[in-house]
């Protein structure tokens, strides 16, 4: 079949980043897995300055955020943006661009953070060539997702759109305000924030909240948007919830962020601001979570047979849970307890893992086979497979990162009759050893899970019928209004 | 905060709560399509949308955090330049906290304060709080154990660079130490550092084999170089916190390949002041757990 008229959706660039996706997935987490197995034996850094904790920690964030979740995405939003708005890619020439682009962004990652190449801004660690870099790619996505949406031949813009569309601007300019730098050398890329105190603290941490509300939240509610109801052949629950939700939750997620700096230098009102305004966010949150389940109501069946959609509700369990569990780590008498302990780390986690990479994982086990002229994945049997190693993995990793956080929370301020400390960091530490066990073993099940992944894929795409892609794009179904 | 950033803080604040309430009033209807299988019309690559009417445990939900936001916003800081009616800041809230410690605490400190380093030895509580700050305050360099660690001195021992009177350890921790050995690979050629090596450990009381026609010449740079320092007999000088060479104490590693990067490149060695992070008595607990360190006779776990 002839994929490369206006007639017919462009898929090629799906193919690629669906799979690039499921190969990051895997290099990201294994570095994750590295590092925690670091944490419990410190050895296997080798004594290698780029196997060493500090270079290989924002590798693990960046190959899992950029890399998996960047690569998940752009495969998803920009099949969804052609199938909602039942029209092809405004240009096959620049979704080719943002491909390799894209690709070419990761690998420099992956090679000047070993180096110890950092901006050591947190999430937003690569130098500012890699950043003029990520800028270009980034704009040349937005005008290849927004000028499909300009050519759509439907009336309306689907709510899954509204979510990737707000993802896309929102994090060009957080990219850009909070990578703002000064250049001070142009062989080691050297640079130093463009803001200082205080201030640079605060903007980091817009960055960093927002690039959690955006890019690991409002990008995979879209994602949610368009494959849950889909592969519950359901409609969705409530258009009137969508509505009411997107705007509360792009509106709020914005102030959120000075919650990561209570009881610093931060002036106290606008720490105050960062409270309420997280704890207001918890109903817009689940807004997304009751939106997506409730979908479900009345095919709850399908739960039995299907792992797919067993991955894409666990996922919005994981949402609802984490986004519940972020307002009250918001408030500052539990943030004074919760605060550099492995609680937060615990938190990231479970959504990081529960929300943000299941939900990827059943888009992409929904995805694939059609774009590959399958029917279905090489073996549900595996898909099963995978679900119970991730939700197991999640659990374990939640759980022990929970128990070492309240337990150093606790030990850190506990005081003797004389006024003194109770306990030394030492002994907190030697707490927490085996809980860091506990977390290896869920990271690594979750780990093997996407190796089981990367075989089911494999399988599925191998003997790819390219004939058999229907790539034909249906005349947008008219209904009476 | 100027009034005009003050007022821009509270608008907006005032724009997003109140946007928000806007929000779910116009959007409350209840009447609307329900189950009954009518959808919004829309088809989009064969999605529909039903038009389900808000849940109302999630719009009081929304309603009540709204409410909760309003009221801390008028109890506590936040809108701008106004302070909230209860005058909370957070470095009151500290000062507070430190005012609480001290007036349950302080009597204590004071009574053990008021007591010479040597009496308190006998005072085995006044030893566990020196202990309990030390092993919080001092760990990062000394180890919660005080035996230190390579290029930071083990304080279980009876070796002493600033010398271990009750003075010379509350001075150390009070004012903190500049330990200075200076670079000398531009002033002393390699068979000079050899020769040196060899010659410090032929004095030395650990056994090494060494070189016996470098002695020599090691022996005339010694005495021309590091004597002014650590003394004609290597056995250093306590007033500029100079090692003995001759023990078996080695601050930065008693190999000889670590000695002689140590000739080469110098040792910049610094015991930050503690006066102003602990104050008069917490040191002097300090000073006393520490004092009682080298006093013990060495135990069994050894």
């Amino acid at each position: 079949m002839v994929e490369n008229t206006s007639n017919n959706y462009s898929y090629k660039v799906i193919r690629q980043f669906s799979i690039m996706a499921v190969v990051w997935g895997i290099v990201g987490m294994a570095v994750g897995v590295l590092i925690a197995a670091q944490l419990w034996l410190p050895a296997l850094n080798f004594d290698i300055a780029w196997l060493s904790y500090g270079r290989l920690r924002p590798l693990h964030t960046n190959a899992v955020i950029f890399a998996f979740g960047g690569c998940v995405l752009m495969a998803t939003s920009l099949y969804c943006v052609q199938r909602t708005c039942h029209t092809r890619l405004f240009s096959d020439k620049l979704a080719s661009f943002v491909f390799w682009g894209w690709q070419l962004v990761i690998l420099l990652a992956a090679i000047t953070l070993p180096m110890g190449l950092t901006s050591a801004k947190e999430y937003a660690e690569l130098e500012w060539p890699i950043d003029i870099l990520i800028t270009i790619v980034w704009v040349a996505y937005a005008v290849l997702f927004f000028g499909t949406i300009v050519k759509r031949k439907t009336s309306h813009i689907y709510v899954a759109n509204w979510f990737f569309g707000a993802f896309i601007i929102t994090v060009a300019i957080l990219h850009i305000v909070n990578s703002a730098a000064i250049p001070v050398d142009f062989t080691t890329w050297k640079s130093y924030s463009a803001y200082s105190g205080a201030i640079d603290a605060m903007v980091q941490w817009w960055y960093g909240h927002n690039a959690v509300g955006f890019y690991l939240t409002a990008g995979f509610l879209g994602i949610m948007y368009y494959f849950v109801p889909k592969q519950a052949e359901r409609p969705v629950y409530s258009y009137r919830l969508s509505i009411v939700h997107f705007w509360a939750l792009i509106a709020i997620y914005m102030w959120a962020g000075p919650h990561h700096l209570h009881y610093t230098a931060l002036p106290d009102w606008a720490q105050s601001l960062g409270m309420v305004f997280s704890l207001i966010l918890l109903a817009p949150s689940w807004g997304g979570m009751i939106n997506g389940i409730m979908t479900l109501s009345g095919a709850w069946h399908k739960l039995r047979t299907d792992p797919i959609l067993k991955f894409l509700i666990v996922s919005l369990s994981f949402y609802g849970m984490s986004t519940f569990e972020g307002p009250m780590m918001a408030i500052k008498t539990v943030n004074a307890l919760s605060h550099y302990t492995d609680w937060t780390i615990g938190h990231v986690h479970s959504g990081a893992l529960g929300w943000v990479a299941m939900v990827s994982i059943g888009a992409l086990y929904s995805l694939i086979p059609g774009l590959f002229g399958k029917k279905q994945m090489y073996s549900i049997k595996l898909i099963n497979l995978h679900f119970w190693l991730s939700t197991i993995g999640v659990v374990l990793y939640i759980v022990s990162m929970w128990i070492a956080g309240l337990t150093q929370g606790l030990m850190a301020r506990a005081t003797n009759a004389d006024g003194t400390l109770t306990y030394t960091w030492v002994q907190i530490l030697e707490n927490t050893y085996p809980q860091y066990g506990i977390r290896l073993l869920g990271g690594f099940l979750f780990l093997s899970g996407m190796f089981i992944m990367l075989y089911n894929v494999i399988k599925t795409v191998s003997k790819s019928n390219k004939d058999a892609v229907d790539t034909r794009i249906p005349e947008p179904a008219h209904t009476a209004h | 905060m100027s009034d005009f950033w003050s007022i821009y803080i509270i608008v907006i604040t005032a724009i997003n709560i109140i946007g928000c309430v806007a929000l779910l009033y116009y959007t409350r209807k209840k009447k609307q399509s329900s189950q009954d299988g009518k959808t919004t019309g829309h088809a989009y690559d064969g999605i529909e949308e039903y038009d389900n009417p808000l849940p109302l445990w999630w719009l009081w939900m929304f309603y009540i955090t709204i409410i909760f936001s309003v009221v801390y916003l008028v109890l506590y800081p936040g809108l701008g330049k106004f302070a909230g009616v209860l005058g909370w800041t957070q470095d009151n809230q500290y000062q507070e906290e430190v005012a609480a410690a001290n007036e349950k605490f302080l009597p204590l400190y004071e009574k053990y304060a008021a007591m010479s380093v040597e009496s308190l030895q006998n005072e085995p509580q006044a030893i566990k709080m020196g202990q309990a700050i030390f092993a919080n305050t001092c760990f990062g360099c000394h180890g919660a154990d005080a035996r230190g660690s390579l290029g930071f001195p083990d304080l279980t021992d009876k070796e002493w660079l600033y010398g271990g009177s009750a003075e010379s350890i509350k001075t150390s921790i009070l004012k903190g130490r500049n330990g200075v050995m200076p670079a000398w690979e531009d002033t002393l050629s390699d068979r000079d550092i050899d020769a040196l090596s060899s010659y410090i450990s032929s004095k030395n009381i650990i056994e090494r084999p060494v070189i016996e026609s470098f002695l020599e010449q090691g022996e005339a740079v010694y005495n021309r170089t590091c004597a002014v320092c650590h003394g004609k007999e290597l056995e250093g000088n306590q007033a500029l916190g100079a090692p003995n060479l001759a023990d078996a104490t080695w601050l930065h590693g008693a190999s000889p390949g670590l000695v002689k990067d140590v000739i080469r490149h110098g040792r910049i060695n610094r015991m930050p002041a503690h006066d102003t992070i602990l104050g008069p008595e917490k040191s002097h607990l300090v000073t006393a757990y520490v004092y009682s360190l080298s006093r013990k006779e060495k135990d069994s776990d050894e």
